[in-house]
């Protein structure tokens, strides 16, 4: 009985059947989970992979999905013919499922409490005592503290990291052989996804459960997998175990995907490996091989599809390429690079084009209390910070969520007034009255690629814009030449003038946001998260995009965003903030080779990557608790509340920036050497 | 709960003398002269000065600023003044009134819930099946239809298949329930037709909407009986919706059925007000108008409490 794996997968295949034709979003997929393997379904968006997940639970909608497979075994059961009521004795009982929006994935009108226990009263028939009992005792093994008092609030009461340990909890509730997470922590900052993946991968090797996580973050699948399936298309094309895929990756998409990944533990280079294109539209798939269009190998050969052959005898890694032999000998090779003809751009630092001195941005904020009565309290979302960007010069801004480092972008573009400090422009004082003076010279670049583009306007129209309300070109031909000009600078190409933002894909429309800030021509653009609503291969082909302008014009950049190593890669100048308070400035190589202050070397910790001999070998420090409120920050510095290296003296003092070496400052009274 | 409940009724105090105020002065902007129709309708040529002692009688030529003072003396008694027109004093007047209206007002809720749910939820439930087209056809006929023509089709067929009316004159409820409903079951059935429509299909597109949310995913996923799922995961946070326009649809009844009641024959508020309008009867007016807007802010906050109770983030915001 043990000898058969848990999940046994053959041939999966589903069928969305929509108004204007049926895609197959999941085609002849096959794989094997054992119990207790920890097994990872890698691949970018639209790939299949969270269709392969929710088709196993039979979740989908049946309206429009049709889920065929030759057979789907659960611990030896087929299960792909079981009525509607069998399946539901088997969800929630034998296997879970965990979401990725922590948000919006609980009821917001039921208790804590109700929902945790409904599984227990439906599967294991408890009594609403034992129920009880049990929920307390869930919550307590999450880490939930005070769960009795937790189990009668409701979701809004929770933060984002709890209430995904509350459905981690409900996942467990029954004691299940199978766990399947679809992106559990994606919209949890660093710290706290590392918390949640320890947890999960803790709680499951004690019990025994089986975990299918799907992830786009490579750094994750490194850090835990023990196999690893990676999806293109709505196919599997490689899959293995993690050592494998990640030591000897043999299919070029595979290659291409672990290339295109920034990464922490190398020193900054020049360009990022991309692959180029888009995965193709799965309504009119490419016939034969469906990476062909986007491949460095294709072949006359591959136009007919290849199978998922095994590598070699008894070593359980299998490919679906044609040439998988060669690509796993060349490797990274077989994508052209033009890594050495792109040195990283050296900044000349004499005059500073923008220059930040004690910036503040404190926001009033009263709530109801009482019956009738109200309190009021200050946010310090920017406290005294100071840095200088020069021209041609990008400065990074990481933090958690909540850690100010928008209201800074916001601040200096003055979209909410600064409340203190000092703002110059090039050299030029800036204020409420000069900010209009340099708006042209000073542009910027939004996370939401989908929102922050009018969708009435087409593409020439949100360009032509800013030209117009700025009287930079007056005449209409000569405005259609420039918005040509600038389509064709972020590699788009001037006929998509005439089409509307939902027209193109998320990459394209981030790449018309850049196209946006550039026609004014500024010194600087500050980018808010400008890569992180995109996949890895697109987000790659941004950074670049960046990067080749700012060789080209000489663009400033302020670049916000929680991506450590994306900032790693693009930034020549970093900072760690937290709590509206600078923790650690300095060059980027120095702060991610040798970071001084405990937060930085925790975030540092808590960001996987994507090696797993690396990511398993080393030792790290994972950050307890969440963020404080930053109504109440804690007294003197304001990470004691959270560092591990905490002292006496660190509750009383609010630490200073101490330069230690060439440019390279941190706040905290406990770090030897400064100067 | 109890803090917001609080909160939530003083604030009915301020939002009803605002609406006092505002409509003793919008009123009194209003052009025309009750005296002069009342005068006029006697016959007969009228003098200026007969003019002017009926104004001194009624208290019209008192400055505006002395009759907003016993206007507003007379509210905290109930006193709303005397009907110019009548002579009767207008809180009488309209308490002779309101009862009708408020059952009707009931009845028609009571109806056009009884019919909305079941239709809303199978509609929802069935989406594109024959049963959800039949219904939306049911429905989006009812919308169509004007309450008062609908009204008329009920006379014909309770002729055609009694061979007679409801008699005339209303009986009260508590003096004689059963021919009491008997005479009302058929106007409330009229406008409850067109009421039901617009919440059953309010009902079916919130409940569309929340079988979506992902939190029903997490239901489905835990093995919950579908039916639990759809009442209690689903029904609650679709209700949000449906209560406020069953409220307002309720506050409407109260004084705007100006047609239903003439088709019916029932003397109800709406009649009561078409009268004072064209009478330019101005106490009984702002009585009329005052009433209603209570109404309007009471049912209001019936729906605020309601909404506390159902959704947890609304008790504990700020």
């Amino acid at each position: 009985m043990s000898e058969l794996p848990l999940l046994d997968v053959r041939n999966l295949q589903v069928e969305f059947k929509l108004k204007n034709g049926t895609v197959r979003a999941v085609d002849n997929v096959s794989f094997q989970v054992n119990r207790g393997e920890f097994l990872s379904i890698v691949g970018e968006s639209g790939c299949g992979k969270s269709v392969t997940a929710l088709s196993i639970m039979k979740l989908l909608p049946k309206r429009v999905a049709e889920i065929k497979a030759d057979y789907v075994k659960f611990d030896g059961q087929d299960i792909t013919n079981l009525s509607e009521n069998e399946m539901r004795k088997i969800r929630g009982r034998r296997m879970s499922m965990i979401f990725q929006e922590p948000m919006t994935s609980l009821n917001p009108v039921l208790t804590i409490g109700d929902q945790l226990t409904e599984p227990l009263i439906t599967h294991l028939e408890m009594s609403e005592e034992e129920a009880n009992n049990r929920a307390i005792e869930l919550l307590n093994m999450v880490g939930i503290p005070e769960p009795e008092k937790r189990l009668t609030q409701y979701p809004h009461q929770f933060s984002g990291g709890m209430r995904q340990r509350v459905m981690i909890a409900i996942g467990l509730a029954c004691e299940p052989d199978l766990i399947i997470a679809d992106e559990p922590t994606t919209a949890l900052d660093v710290t706290i996804q590392a918390q949640i993946l320890e947890l999960l991968k803790d709680i499951c090797n004690r019990l025994g459960v089986a975990i299918i996580m799907i992830t786009h973050n490579l750094g994750v699948v490194a850090a835990y997998a023990d196999k690893v399936n990676v999806m293109y298309a709505a196919r599997i094309v490689e899959k293995g175990g993690a050592s494998d895929i990640f030591g000897k990756p043999s299919h070029p998409y595979t290659i291409g995907l672990l290339r295109s990944v920034p990464r922490m533990d190398k020193k900054r280079g020049g360009r990022l490996a991309t692959i180029e294109g888009l995965p193709p539209n799965l309504m009119a798939p490419p016939s034969g091989c469906r990476f062909k269009p986007r491949c460095p190998m294709a072949a006359d050969t591959c136009d007919s599809s290849p199978e998922l052959k095994e590598r070699a005898k008894g070593k359980n890694h299998f490919t679906a390429c044609f040439y998988s032999d060669d690509a796993n000998k060349k490797g990274a090779s077989i994508y052209v690079s033009d890594k050495d003809k792109f040195k990283p751009i050296k900044v000349k630092k004499d005059k500073p084009v923008l220059s930040v001195r004690g910036l503040k941005q404190h926001f009033g904020v009263s709530f109801r209390s009482g019956w009738l009565s109200s309190v009021s309290g200050t946010v310090k979302a920017v406290d005294d910070i100071s840095f200088d960007v020069y021209p041609g010069e990008t400065v990074g801004l990481v933090g958690e969520s909540g850690c100010g480092k928008t209201s800074v972008g916001r601040a200096i573009l003055h979209l909410n007034l600064p409340t203190g400090g000092e703002l110059k422009f090039n050299e030029k004082e800036l204020n409420q009255k000069s900010v209009a003076l340099v708006r042209q010279d000073m542009q910027v670049i939004f996370q939401d690629p989908f929102s922050s583009l009018n969708p009435r306007m087409t593409i020439g129209q949100i360009l032509e814009e800013p030209l117009k309300v700025h009287k930079i070109e007056t005449d209409e031909v000569a405005r259609a030449e420039r918005v040509s000009e600038l389509l064709t600078k972020v590699g788009l190409y001037p006929y998509m003038r005439d089409r509307y933002p939902h027209e193109l894909s998320g990459g394209q429309r981030q790449r018309v946001g850049i196209a946006r800030a550039l026609c004014m021509e500024p010194k600087i653009i500050i980018c808010d998260e400008p890569v992180s609503a995109l996949d890895v291969s697109v987000q790659a082909q941004i950074i670049n995009l960046l990067e080749d302008l700012q060789r080209e014009l000489g663009i400033a950049y302020l670049f916000i965003a929680h991506d450590l190593a994306v900032v790693k890669h693009i930034s020549h100048k970093v900072i760690v903030m937290y709590l509206g308070k600078v923790m650690e400035i300095g060059d980027s190589d120095t702060i991610y080779g040798e970071p001084k202050h405990p937060y930085t070397k925790a975030l540092l910790d808590a960001a996987p990557i994507p090696d797993p001999k690396k990511e398993r070998g080393r030792e790290k420090i994972i950050l307890k608790g969440e963020l404080p409120s930053p109504l109440n920050p804690p007294k003197g510095c304001v990470f004691s509340s959270r560092c591990n290296f905490v002292t006496e003296d660190c509750r009383k003092v609010s630490p200073e920036l101490v330069d230690f070496d060439n440019n390279h400052l941190a706040a905290c009274i406990n770090i030897e050497g400064g100067k | 709960m109890l803090a917001y409940t609080i909160r939530r009724i003083l604030l009915v105090i301020p939002t009803l003398l605002a609406v006092a105020v505002l409509v003793f002065f919008v009123l009194r902007v209003v052009p025309g002269d009750i005296v002069e129709i009342k005068l006029a309708a006697e016959g007969g040529i009228i003098s200026a000065e007969e003019i002017q002692k009926e104004k001194e009688r009624l208290g019209l030529d008192d400055p505006i600023m002395v009759q907003f003072y016993k206007y507003m003396i007379g509210l905290p008694r109930g006193d709303l003044g005397i009907s110019l027109w009548t002579e009767n004093n207008v809180s009488e007047e309209i308490m002779s009134r309101i009862g009708l209206s408020f059952e009707l007002a009931i009845l028609s809720t009571i109806l056009a819930v009884l019919i909305a749910f079941p239709l809303g939820t199978i509609s929802a439930l069935y989406r594109g099946s024959i049963l959800d087209y039949v219904i939306r056809i049911i429905t989006i006929g009812g919308i169509a239809v004007p309450s008062f023509w609908f009204g008329m089709l009920l006379i014909m067929l309770i002729l055609a298949t009694f061979g007679n009316l409801p008699p005339l004159g209303t009986i009260s409820i508590f003096d004689d329930p059963k021919t009491n409903l008997y005479q009302m079951i058929w106007p409330a059935l009229s406008v409850g037709y067109r009421y039901s429509s617009v919440v059953a299909r309010m009902l079916r597109s919130s409940i569309l909407e929340v079988l979506s949310e992902d939190y029903i995913r997490t239901a489905r996923a835990k093995g919950v009986f579908e039916r639990i799922v759809i009442v209690k995961h689903g029904m609650r946070n679709a209700l949000l919706p449906t209560v406020t326009v069953i409220g307002l649809e309720f506050a409407f009844l109260l004084g705007g059925l100006v047609v239903t009641e003439s088709v019916f024959n029932l003397n109800g508020i709406g009649k009561l007000f078409v009268d004072s309008v064209v009478r330019n009867d101005l106490n009984l007016l702002q009585g009329l108008v005052l009433t209603v807007a209570t109404g309007f802010v009471l049912v209001n906050l019936i729906i605020d409490l309601l909404y506390a109770a159902l959704d947890p983030r609304i008790r504990y915001q700020k």
